[in-house]
């Protein structure tokens, strides 16, 4: 356990830029989530941190020591890959043990370590196979119990959970999340999936390009994405991007809407400061689908909400809500309905647009306004 | 009009079908007769000549084939031979020494070449070389270099060394030795190709989990790559025993046997016995005691390989 500082890290293979200045810091026991689309360098600086791969500039430090140039084996990591990477010709036991041996520990006590790592994950009646007869589920486990035998400082996780089948990957994300609990220890951990990114930080770190787009918490990145790449990488379906305009409309700032050609003006939430100054601009208005539902009485009254028309394009059912596809300036917009009040394509409905959350991009530049 | 249409359409419709009906006719029969020529070649010229041998093997043939049945009389009359046995002793010797020494020295190579160097492709092809020459180039090529008049002993002598011997090639207690040095020269590129092969395949995670464990370069090799590379030790170990068993052609180049029998080989023996020295009936016994050697170290190999196979799907 410990924290873990990087500084202005860089890397680079010849003229290609992997990394350009990756700045973050660490607390001793976060859950720190690195996610991005493939080729964002995550899997990159994540071996950086490994010392794997030396980094072509900046520092990273493990305790306020500086690690840059250290060898991986003294760096005290351990890390869990993707493919597992288990000895294939050695058992489980020694699978967990063999980091142990390495360091020359007595006997008896790598033996405790192994037992104890095998009770805790569940893994006790495997510990004499070897990796080729065990299921995807228990090497994922394996792998994991030889990253904990070690007591190391930083657990690096890359994307462990990708070679697993839907459901199985689901239940590991909660144990990996138990686990973390129970241990309090610090990990990083690499991964495409954003469910999983949302589920398991304590923050996040978004990357694209080599860059840290924005570091969070997971509300925060989810709430408040700093631009537009941040806004459609979290979430599932993705936030809803129209392209409006800002104008003024009975003393507040609002965005023309579409809808079935009824023009609407939606004002924009307060909290939204500096659109004043934009009036008569193109923004990009964004919206998640959970913002634009059925009608709820209850809600209707809200001076955050409004109601428009819509005709219904396709709809999507995926058992706790359905999906409805409507066209809101002439561009396709997803919406969350309770099932039940869902109509059929080709149907009219009601819809409720909470604009309390909505946030507005730079239609050219992609940044948060 | 409208009739005339129907017609069209089914005649478009009929023609497909006619053809596709041939078509499977041919599909059918397509497969059985190209291969029919190959099949019997092979059952006539393997099976049935290794049949024909093995009749041959009991009967009293001399230059000539005979069909007087003797019984197992040309085996007794084989493992009595001093000079079979001879040529058991030196194929022992040589087949080990050979596939050890091949496995040494081809894994080493594999290793060193697998170092992320450069003109990697450059180097792979010198070592792989060899093996484009076939055994008789090989085995008059180490003649001549190992030849004490004209070769390596000749030339570090001309350098200065006015004593120095090495004279394997005509003493009779080391001319097998020469046979397993040029063989060695031959094979142990080819055994390297397999184990680079073996290598590339070993998933670079594990390399990078062992490094991270702790583990020195030269503990991943031993305690991870090479324990990993079981499958291709065996594979290369079959390849070679196969070889040595049936080395004929580098031993006749080389050595031709001598100096006398000492560097006999049995395929040698078998050689001579069938068509220099009328002696049929014994050759064709030494070659199915041969037959029945490389099937005992192929059987086992075929079986484990196709039982593994099974089992992975």
């Amino acid at each position: 356990m410990a924290s873990l500082n990087i500084t202005n890290v860089e890397k680079s293979f010849g003229h290609t830029h992997i990394l350009k200045g990756i700045n973050m810091d660490i607390q001793d026991g976060e859950f720190i989530i690195l996610v991005g689309p493939s080729g964002c360098g995550k899997s990159t600086l994540m071996n950086c941190i490994a010392g794997l791969e030396d980094v072509t500039g900046g520092q990273i430090c493990i305790e306020d020591h500086d690690i840059t140039g250290v060898l991986p084996k003294d760096r005290d990591i351990a890390m869990v890959f993707q493919s597992y990477a288990l000895y294939p010709n050695m058992n489980v036991r020694k699978n967990i043990s063999f980091a142990l041996e390495i360091r020359k520990l007595p006997k008896a006590e790598i033996e405790r370590e192994v037992e104890r790592v095998a009770k805790l994950l569940q893994i006790e009646h495997l510990l004499d196979r070897k990796p080729g007869q065990l299921s995807g589920g228990q090497r994922q486990r394996v792998a994991m119990g030889r990253a904990l035998a070690r007591h190391p400082k930083i657990y690096l996780f890359d994307e462990p959970l990708s070679n697993l089948d839907a459901k199985l990957r689901v239940e590991m994300r909660t144990e990996i999340k138990k686990l973390h609990q129970r241990l309090g220890t610090t990990i990083v951990y690499v991964t495409h999936d954003q469910i999983e990114a949302m589920t398991l930080a304590d923050r996040i770190a978004v990357m694209k390009d080599g860059h840290i787009q924005q570091f969070g918490t997971p509300q925060e990145v989810y709430d408040n994405p700093a631009n537009r790449f941040v806004a459609g990488f979290m979430g599932s379906p993705s936030m809803n991007f129209i392209d409006t305009e800002l104008v003024n409309h009975e003393g507040q700032v609002c965005v023309k809407l579409l809808v079935m050609d009824q023009l609407h003006y939606l004002p924009t939430p307060s909290s939204e400061r500096g659109l004043l100054e934009r009036v008569g601009q193109k923004v990009v208005l964004g919206i998640r689908p959970e913002q634009i539902t059925h009608v709820i009485p209850h809600y209707a009254s809200n001076p955050s909400t409004f109601i428009v028309k819509a005709k219904i394009d396709v709809i999507e059912p995926t058992g706790p809500d359905t999906l409805v596809l409507v066209k809101m300036n002439e561009q396709e917009v997803n919406c969350r309905v309770e099932p039940h009040e869902a109509g059929k394509p080709g149907e009219t409905m009601s819809l409720m647009i909470n604009m309390s959350k909505t946030v507005f991009f730079d239609p050219i530049t992609g940044e948060r306004l | 009009m409208s009739e005339s249409k129907t017609a069209d359409l089914t005649s478009v419709a009929m023609t497909p079908r006619r053809n596709s009906r041939m078509g499977d006719t041919l599909a059918y029969w397509m497969p059985k007769l190209v291969l029919s020529p190959t099949l019997i070649i092979v059952l006539v010229f393997f099976y049935g000549f290794i049949l024909w041998t093995g009749y041959l093997s009991f009967t009293n043939s001399r230059m000539l084939p005979s069909y007087d049945f003797v019984g197992w009389a040309n085996y007794v009359r084989l493992f009595n031979n001093e000079r079979w046995f001879v040529s058991l002793r030196n194929l022992a010797v040589y087949s080990v020494l050979f596939i050890v020494i091949c496995l040494a020295i081809g894994l080493s190579l594999a290793i060193l070449l697998d170092q992320k160097i450069r003109a990697e492709g450059a180097l792979r092809t010198i070592y792989l070389y060899p093996m484009a020459l076939s055994f008789i180039v090989t085995g008059t090529v180490w003649k001549w270099m190992l030849n004490p008049q004209v070769g390596i002993e000749q030339f570090v002598r001309s350098l200065g060394w006015e004593t120095f011997r090495f004279d394997w090639l005509v003493d009779p207690n080391f001319s097998i030795y020469t046979i397993v040095v040029a063989a060695v020269w031959q094979s142990s590129g080819f055994v390297m190709a397999l184990f680079l092969a073996g290598l590339r395949g070993v998933d670079d995670s594990i390399i990078k989990a062992a490094q991270i464990d702790g583990a020195s370069r030269f503990m991943i090799y031993t305690r991870i790559i090479i324990p990993s590379l079981r499958p291709v030790f065996f594979s290369a170990f079959v390849m070679l025993a196969h070889i040595a068993i049936k080395s004929f052609d580098l031993a006749l180049a080389l050595t031709g046997g001598g100096p006398g029998v000492s560097s006999d080989l049995p395929a040698i023996f078998m050689y001579q016995m069938s068509f220099t020295r009328n002696q049929m009936g014994l050759g064709a016994a030494s070659a199915m005691i041969m037959l029945l050697t490389v099937v005992a170290i192929l059987v086992p190999y075929l079986y484990s390989e196709l039982r593994t196979k099974k089992h992975e799907h």
